[in-house]
């Protein structure tokens, strides 16, 4: 496998940043309320993290070891501020949804994480891709916890998608059910769902393991 | 007293099943009352509550892959029993299996199954669906005694139960707890209103709107007093909790007999004498100590006492449970006995 498709795999799937590493819980809990904001989540926080990832790389060997942690603090903030800000201008209806956790985005330590274990000792290409792999990991998961969120609390999914993607995406929203089970919308089912997620990923991955078992004895 | 005491320990040869078998036992004259209030829709939703958890309860057995067979000791079967009286007795039939499979999968096998759990499974099950189906979860009916009349016959009452057909308007009614809290937010106070509503309560016969388990009081006291007198529970944290809720509830009466009910209506209305007795006293979620469940008692005594009088919701025994569930490592930590021969008086001695 070469080094390129071993970080996609590992942002996607093996190290996965909520399902494996569970880092990024404060968003992976209060923005998941509905597969539209994780979605929006998602995709604000892979482009902080490209960025960021590409940033931090490409001056790697400019920043002194003792104070990097404090660079790499400043460096995501003001792309933080970046995105917050392009997003209260173009995306002000998805803005007032997701508000404050634009600006959480910096304490996010999904990314630190990401530029201190991998960009600050990387090239500049594998960083970015690293960056994109996480992000689109963390809006993968994100988007999986929202869904199964709003299906069982609200009954619907993807509803205000064209808040975020515009008119012509309209036809992601699903309407499956009126009513559905509050509990899940709050705060609890972020939990209940995220404790899913874990079980779930650990059981695909124990049975294929147990499947790789058998064919290399039979080998 | 069931406080652990130092060795030598003997064994009475009892089980986990013949523990259950006895609570059951405790719990069947306040069923059967219920059942003769609340007609053929209680009976249907006690059946299919009680079944859907031995399912979920097989099915998580399944899961796990056998391990020890606990579906035989009738713990999950009175989890789904405790339960159905805690629901509106006229639920539907989702309300049933949606709770039972939070008691029995999430509650009770998430953590490990029978005796892992910290938190009462039939407790975290009843606050679900509260928060969950608010709209259901307060549809309570006046009593449509069997045989009376009132009621639907078996079929209907089944057919009720499968499709959710609505409750007719001249059997919709509130609780105690609830019509104080509905009438405090419009303003009149507990002197107007009182007396057209708490006549049927403070008897503690039951003749009043709620769910299975807050009719027939004294049947309920009756069931704790032979589980006291078999050694199946200690009389300490039911003793506590009423205290713990009667108290404050009479000097706030006493100051202010507009807005608080009094000590009496407090504990036979609601799950009060249910939860005493059969709810705060599961061994696996209490404390272990005799001080321990002082506190514990006392505490979701005086919490079910705040919610009622001070919070949104007006029944709070389930969330004060709950609550104190999560404190009983603190309070088995702090209360801790002294092992024989060591500790503060043992190192004086010597």
């Amino acid at each position: 496998m070469s080094t390129y498709r071993k970080i996609l795999r590992e942002g996607l799937w093996d190290n996965n940043m909520i399902a494996s590493q569970l880092l990024a819980m404060c968003p992976a809990m209060a923005v998941t309320a509905t597969a539209t904001n994780g979605l929006g989540m998602g995709l604000a926080t892979t482009a902080v993290l490209v960025a960021s990832n590409t940033l931090v790389s490409s001056i790697r060997h400019l920043v002194p070891s003792a104070v990097r942690i404090p660079i790499f603090i400043v460096l995501i903030a003001s792309l933080v501020t970046l995105v917050d800000l392009a997003l209260n201008a173009w995306l002000h209806e998805l803005y007032k949804v997701l508000g404050l956790f634009i600006a959480l985005i910096v304490v996010n330590c999904g990314i630190l994480g990401r530029a201190e274990s991998f960009a600050s000792r990387s090239s500049v290409p594998r960083a970015a891709l690293d960056g994109l792999a996480m992000g689109l990991g963390f809006t993968l998961a994100m988007v999986a916890i929202g869904a199964v969120r709003e299906v069982i609390g609200s009954g619907s999914l993807f509803a205000q998608a064209q808040l975020l993607l515009g008119p012509a995406f309209g036809f992601l929203e699903l309407r499956l059910f009126d009513g559905g089970a509050l509990l899940m919308v709050l705060p609890p089912g972020g939990f209940l769902v995220l404790g899913g997620l874990l079980a779930a990923k650990r059981a695909l991955e124990g049975a294929r393991r147990r499947r790789g078992v058998v064919v290399a004895q039979s080998a | 007293m069931t406080a652990p005491q130092h060795s030598p320990h003997a064994h009475d040869g009892g089980s986990v099943g013949r523990v259950m078998a006895q609570v059951m036992l405790a719990l069947t004259p306040v069923t059967l009352w219920g059942f003769y209030l609340f007609g053929w829709p209680a009976i249907w939703m006690w059946l299919i509550t009680v079944g859907s958890a031995m399912l979920f309860e097989l099915a998580c057995l399944r899961l796990g892959g056998g391990g020890r067979a606990t579906l035989g000791d009738g713990s999950a079967a009175l989890a789904g029993w405790l339960l159905a009286l805690t629901l509106p007795p006229w639920s539907p039939w989702w309300i049933a299996v949606i709770g039972s499979f939070v008691a029995i999968c999430i509650a009770k096998h998430a953590y490990g199954g029978l005796g892992q759990n910290p938190f009462n499974p039939a407790m975290v099950a009843r606050v679900a669906l509260l928060i969950s189906f608010p709209l259901e979860m307060t549809q309570w009916v006046a009593p449509a005694p069997m045989f009376s009349g009132l009621g639907p016959d078996p079929v209907a009452a089944l057919e009720r139960l499968l499709f959710s057909t609505p409750i007719p308007d001249a059997l919709t009614s509130a609780t105690l707890l609830g019509q104080v809290k509905a009438e405090a937010s419009r303003g009149v106070d507990l002197l107007a209103s009182l007396p057209a509503l708490g006549a049927g309560v403070s008897d503690g016969v039951g003749h009043h709107a709620g769910s299975l388990g807050e009719t027939g009081s004294w049947l309920i006291l009756g069931g704790g007093l032979f589980l006291v007198y078999r050694g199946v529970i200690g009389w300490l944290v039911p003793v506590a909790l009423v205290t713990g809720l009667a108290v404050p509830a009479a000097i706030a009466h006493a100051i202010d007999p507009a807005h608080h009910l009094s000590a009496l209506h407090q504990v036979f209305a609601g799950a009060a004498l249910l939860g005493a007795v059969f709810i705060a006293t599961d061994p696996v979620s209490s404390p272990a100590s005799a001080v321990g469940k002082l506190i514990y008692g006392l505490a979701i005594g005086f919490l079910t006492w705040v919610i009622r009088s001070f919070a949104g919701f007006p029944e709070g025994l389930a969330f004060a449970v709950l609550l104190m569930n999560a404190c009983v490592p603190i309070i088995d930590r702090f209360t801790r006995p002294r092992i024989y021969g060591h500790g503060a008086t043992a190192g004086r001695g010597a």
